[in-house]
């Protein structure tokens, strides 16, 4: 059995700059736990600590805990850097509120999409956080754009960044601070200083579940690995690697840049008309709007696929004999236990119920077009 | 990681073979398991088919990848391993014991002289390969 280098996770394009693999300030942390470690846009990062579906499935009934460092963090600040994200961004950022979080896209002339990115506006600056793999595209977009004296900042490697995610989350949050925290609305965060360290506490996510994201300096890595290490102790959560994180935001339909989104791709066909104000002026507005008004050409949908095999990316999705459409991510839901994927297929075929078929090694297997997302978590109030 | 139990033998490609009289029971190594993180469905032939030496025949399906199974011996299949259909975990978590793929009648047990023994397996996944 050949086994494949190849991760679940490719990223799209590896650059830190320069060939080194970066450790996260949370390495220490991983090691101790027994993470598999990989590669993963430049960075060292935990793939699993003791397998992916426990991970999944722990995360969806309790809390886990993620290292997202790797994850771009980019500071603007200073006259003009207002404007240049107003250029930049599919959304208004004008009327964002200090206080407030706002996922978009950055696109480009033709209106393909550079990067999926989350824009907070603190008091005297706004942070992008985009994703690692992306993080030098961006900076160098956002600089090639800047007029005036706007002043990019990238504290990614300055800072860390983790998520809890899960329904147990909160009250976890609520236990261990004050109830400010515990009462961050979505897309919403509070920032302040700890013991003279910077915090800031974000209510984002990307697992379908409620939870938080955390920034601190990349100083306080040891401190926190001891603070998460007893929290693991004391039953709050566990540790899970980018194989969860994955499977995860599958099930709950959010798309990962290289796979859903790329640059030959455009807001509107990835399904994401709702993060695009055709209303504003901004790079690639022009074409996302002759795309808006003629009708995308194709479409992102979700497949349920029969059987124990995984549509893997780029597997061919038919109508009959005639090629509709190509899939972009696939796995087997530990949730749903069953295989889901998600594709770009024709528009024609792409409502709800339609039946296709998909070539997984060789063999046509059948699919149906399903609601997105695959997974919705319940209520609040469903868990005592 | 613990050592590949010395009671078998095993191919470069991380399957494992042990031999009782003229059948062979065969499945994948921790090593292989682990790599493939977990391990969600195993598709092998029914028994009664014949499979070829070198060549593929079934499939690992794991959260990570699609990886081809292949059998340095030839023969017949003449049990498979059925708990693998509803527990395919069982693979990664104990793929020398009760995770097991097939048992092949064989028609020659000399291509098996040709694989490496656990020691020599040990050494070569400890060198990363």
């Amino acid at each position: 059995m050949p086994i494949s280098r190849r991760f679940v996770l490719p990223s799209p394009t590896v650059h830190n700059g320069n060939n080194q693999v970066l450790k996260t300030p949370l390495y220490n942390f991983h090691v101790q736990y027994g993470a598999k470690m990989v590669d993963f846009s430049g960075w060292e990062m935990p793939l699993l600590y003791t397998g992916i579906v426990d991970e999944h499935l722990y995360t969806r009934q309790a809390a886990s805990l993620f290292d997202i460092s790797h994850m771009g963090r980019i500071e603007m600040r200073g006259p003009g850097s207002d404007d240049l994200l107003e250029r930049v961004c599919t959304r208004r950022i004008a009327d964002m509120h200090v206080g407030q979080s706002r996922y978009c896209h950055i696109c480009n002339e033709q209106g393909g999409i550079i990067d999926d990115v989350i824009i907070s506006r603190f008091d005297d600056h706004c942070l992008v956080v985009c994703n690692g793999g992306n993080r030098l595209t961006v900076k160098e977009w956002l600089s090639s754009h800047a007029t005036g004296q706007v002043r990019i900042t990238d504290t990614t490697e300055s800072t860390l960044m983790i998520a809890l995610q899960g329904p147990d989350t909160m009250s976890f949050i609520r236990r261990i601070t004050h109830d400010e925290l515990g009462d961050i609305k979505r897309y919403h965060f509070s920032s302040g200083e700890l013991m003279g360290m910077p915090y800031t506490v974000f209510r984002c996510g990307y697992t379908g579940e409620d939870g938080v994201e955390v920034i601190l300096p990349a100083m306080a890595g040891q401190l926190l690995g001891g603070f998460l290490a007893q929290g693991v102790t004391d039953n709050r959560f566990k540790p899970a690697g980018l194989g969860a994180r994955d499977t995860l935001r599958l099930e709950a339909a959010m798309p990962l840049y290289g796979h859903e989104l790329h640059t030959q791709v455009d807001s509107i066909s990835a399904g994401m008309a709702w993060c695009v104000d055709l209303e504003k002026d901004f790079i690639g507005v022009e074409a996302i709007r002759a795309i808006a008004r003629k009708g995308p050409n194709i479409r992102l949908v979700g497949l349920r696929i029969e059987g124990r095999r995984i549509a893997r990316p780029n597997a061919v999705v038919f109508d009959g004999n005639q090629k509709v459409g190509e899939i972009t991510s696939g796995t087997f839901s530990p949730t749903l236990q069953h295989c889901i994927a998600l594709a770009y297929v024709r528009c024609d075929y792409s409502t709800v119920g339609q039946k296709l078929a998909v070539e997984i090694s060789g063999k046509r297997t059948e699919a149906v077009i399903v609601q997105l997302p695959f997974y919705k978590r319940p209520k609040q109030d469903a868990k005592p | 990681m613990s050592s590949n139990p010395k009671d078998r033998t095993y191919s470069k490609t991380h399957e494992w073979f042990q031999v009782n009289d003229n059948i062979v029971t065969m499945g994948i190594t921790q090593y292989a398991a682990d790599e493939l993180t977990d391990i969600t469905f195993v598709d092998l032939p029914p028994v009664g088919s014949t499979i070829e030496p070198g060549r593929a025949f079934g499939e690992i399906e794991s959260v990570k990848t699609t990886s081809e199974l292949l059998s340095a011996i030839g023969g017949e299949i003449v049990e498979v391993n059925t708990a693998l259909v509803d527990q395919p975990e069982l693979v990664n978590n104990d793929p020398f014991g009760v995770g097991w793929m097939v048992r092949i009648q064989a028609a020659d047990l000399s291509p098996l002289d040709h694989l490496l023994d656990s020691r020599a397996y040990d050494e070569m996944i400890g060198r990363d390969m």
